[in-house]
C-alpha cells in the first residue's frame, strides 16, 4: 500500500493538530524533523476539525491548516470538517 | 568549490522536563504544560500563617472539595500567559473598533430616550458586580489549590476587570459621568439591585475557594450573562432598536461563551472524581444557583417588566441542563 503524508511546521499552534492527527489515525507514524513533523500513514489519513477543537480548546477552522502546512502527498479529500488524503488503488 | 547542503539532526537530550514526562510521556510538552503542571508550591512550607495557623501556606484542605490529583482541573482552553494575552488582545482590537463604530456614526445618540435610559439602568451597576466577580476569582486563586485550577481563575478576574471596564465606558458614552454616579447610587441604594449586591458581598465572605468558584462563577454568571445579554441586551433591546448597544457588549456574550466551557470541565471533572464531591457540589449548585435567581429577578424587571419571571424561570431550567451534563444533577 502506497503511503501518504502530511508535513507541518514544528510549533505551539500545530502541537494540537499533531495530537489530533495521532488520535484519528493510529496507524499513522509521526517523524518529528528539525524544525517540522511528517506524519506518514498507510493509504488514508483524516484530519478531522472536531478532534482538532477538542485538543486546542476552541473553535477551528480547517483552513487554518495551512499556515502551518509544508507538503502533502495523496489527492485531498477536503470539506468544512475533514481533510482526508488517500491514493486511489 | 561545490557546498553540500545537509540537514542533521540533532537528537535532544530531554523532550521535557521529568515532571512533565512522568504525567504525559516521553515527548515533547506544550508551552501549556511546562507553564501549569507541578507549578504549585506543595512541600517544604515549613511555617504555618500567622494569620490562620489553622491551615498550610498553601493547602488542598481549605475547600470540601477532594481531589487525588488537583492538576485533573485542567482548563480546556490552555491558557497560559501568552495565549491568554494574545486571544484578549485580538478581542480588544475588536472591542474598541465597536466603540470607534458606535461613536464615529453617532449611533449613541439615535437611540430613543427611554430606550437610553433602559440600558443605563440596567448595565451601568453591573460594573460594580463585576468588580466583585474580580475580587472572588482572585480570591479562588489565592487559596485554590493547584495550578491548572487557580491560573484561569487570575485570568478570569482580569476579564472581570475588562467587563467593568467596558460598562464603564458604555456608561460614559450614553451618560457621561452623571450615568456612573446614577449607576453606583443604583447598586449602594436601589432595591432592585439589593438582593444582587447582597449576594456578591456574601461570596466575599465564602472561605471554602471551590464553593466560591461554585457560587461567583457557575451559579450567579451563569443566569446573569445569559439573562441580561443573550435576553436583555441582544434579544430584548435590539428588537427595540438599540442594536448599538449590542455592538458594545458583544464582548461578554462572546466571553460567557468561551469561559461556560471551562467552568463545565473543572465541574465535570470534580464531580467525577467521587460520589462525596458530587454531593458537595450538588449542595453547593442547588443553595447558589437559587439565591442567584432570586437576586436576578428584580434586576431583569428593570428592563422587561413583568415578563421578568419569565424569563428567569427559563434560564433556570437552561441552567440546570446546562449542569446535568456535567454529571451534577440538582
Amino acid at each position: 500500500m502506497s503511503t501518504v503524508f502530511i508535513a507541518l511546521q514544528a510549533n505551539e499552534e500545530t502541537r494540537p493538530i499533531i495530537d489530533a492527527i495521532e488520535i484519528d489515525n493510529p496507524q499513522a507514524i509521526v517523524n518529528r524533523q528539525p524544525a517540522m513533523v511528517k506524519i506518514d500513514a498507510p493509504g488514508r489519513l483524516v484530519v478531522r476539525r472536531e478532534t482538532i477543537e477538542e485538543q486546542l480548546g476552541r473553535s477551528y477552522d480547517l483552513q487554518e491548516l495551512q499556515i502551518n502546512l509544508i507538503t502533502l502527498s495523496g489527492n485531498v479529500d477536503e470539506d468544512e470538517d475533514t481533510l482526508t488524503l488517500s491514493w486511489n488503488e | 568549490m561545490q557546498i553540500d547542503l545537509r540537514t542533521v539532526a540533532i537528537q535532544p537530550q530531554r523532550n521535557a522536563f521529568d515532571h512533565l514526562v512522568r504525567r504525559f510521556g516521553d515527548k515533547p510538552a506544550s508551552r501549556y504544560q511546562e507553564g501549569s503542571y507541578d507549578i504549585q508550591a506543595a512541600e517544604n512550607l515549613h511555617y504555618r500563617p500567622t494569620w490562620d495557623p489553622e491551615q498550610q501556606l498553601y493547602d488542598a484542605g481549605i475547600t470540601r472539595i477532594v481531589m487525588r490529583d488537583w492538576y485533573a482541573l485542567k482548563d480546556p482552553r490552555q491558557f497560559y500567559y501568552s495565549t491568554y494575552t494574545v486571544t484578549r488582545a485580538r478581542q480588544q482590537d475588536t472591542t474598541e473598533a465597536n466603540f470607534a463604530f458606535v461613536e464615529s456614526r453617532g449611533l449613541a445618540d439615535r437611540l430613543a430616550p427611554e430606550l437610553r435610559e433602559a440600558v443605563l439602568r440596567l448595565l451601568v451597576p453591573l460594573r460594580h458586580a463585576a468588580w466583585g466577580a474580580n475580587q472572588n476569582n482572585t480570591f479562588v486563586c489565592g487559596y485554590g489549590f493547584g495550578t491548572a485550577f487557580t491560573q484561569p481563575c487570575m485570568y478570569h478576574a482580569m476579564d472581570n476587570l475588562g467587563i467593568a471596564q467596558y460598562l464603564s465606558r458604555l456608561g460614559l458614552m450614553l451618560g457621561d459621568v452623571d450615568a456612573l454616579d446614577a449607576g453606583k447610587a443604583a447598586w449602594l441604594d436601589g432595591p432592585a439591585w439589593q438582593p444582587l449586591r447582597r449576594y456578591v458581598e456574601d461570596c466575599m465572605v465564602v472561605r471554602d475557594p471551590f464553593e466560591l468558584f461554585v457560587a461567583q462563577n457557575a451559579a450567579l454568571d451563569g443566569l446573569l450573562y445569559p439573562l441580561v445579554y443573550e435576553r436583555i441586551v441582544d434579544g430584548e433591546l435590539s428588537a427595540r432598536g438599540a442594536s448599538a448597544v449590542a455592538m458594545l457588549t458583544q464582548f461578554m456574550a462572546e466571553w460567557f461563551d468561551e469561559t461556560r466551557k471551562w467552568m463545565d470541565a473543572v465541574l465535570k471533572t470534580a464531580a467525577a472524581e467521587s460520589d462525596h464531591n458530587r454531593e458537595v457540589l450538588q449542595g453547593w449548585m442547588a443553595h447558589w444557583s437559587d439565591r442567584a435567581a432570586a437576586a436576578l429577578v428584580p434586576v431583569v424587571e428593570l428592563v422587561l417588566g413583568a415578563d421578568a419571571d419569565e424569563a428567569v424561570a427559563a434560564q433556570i431550567t437552561a441552567f440546570k441542563a446546562r449542569i446535568h451534563k456535567t454529571g451534577i444533577p440538582f
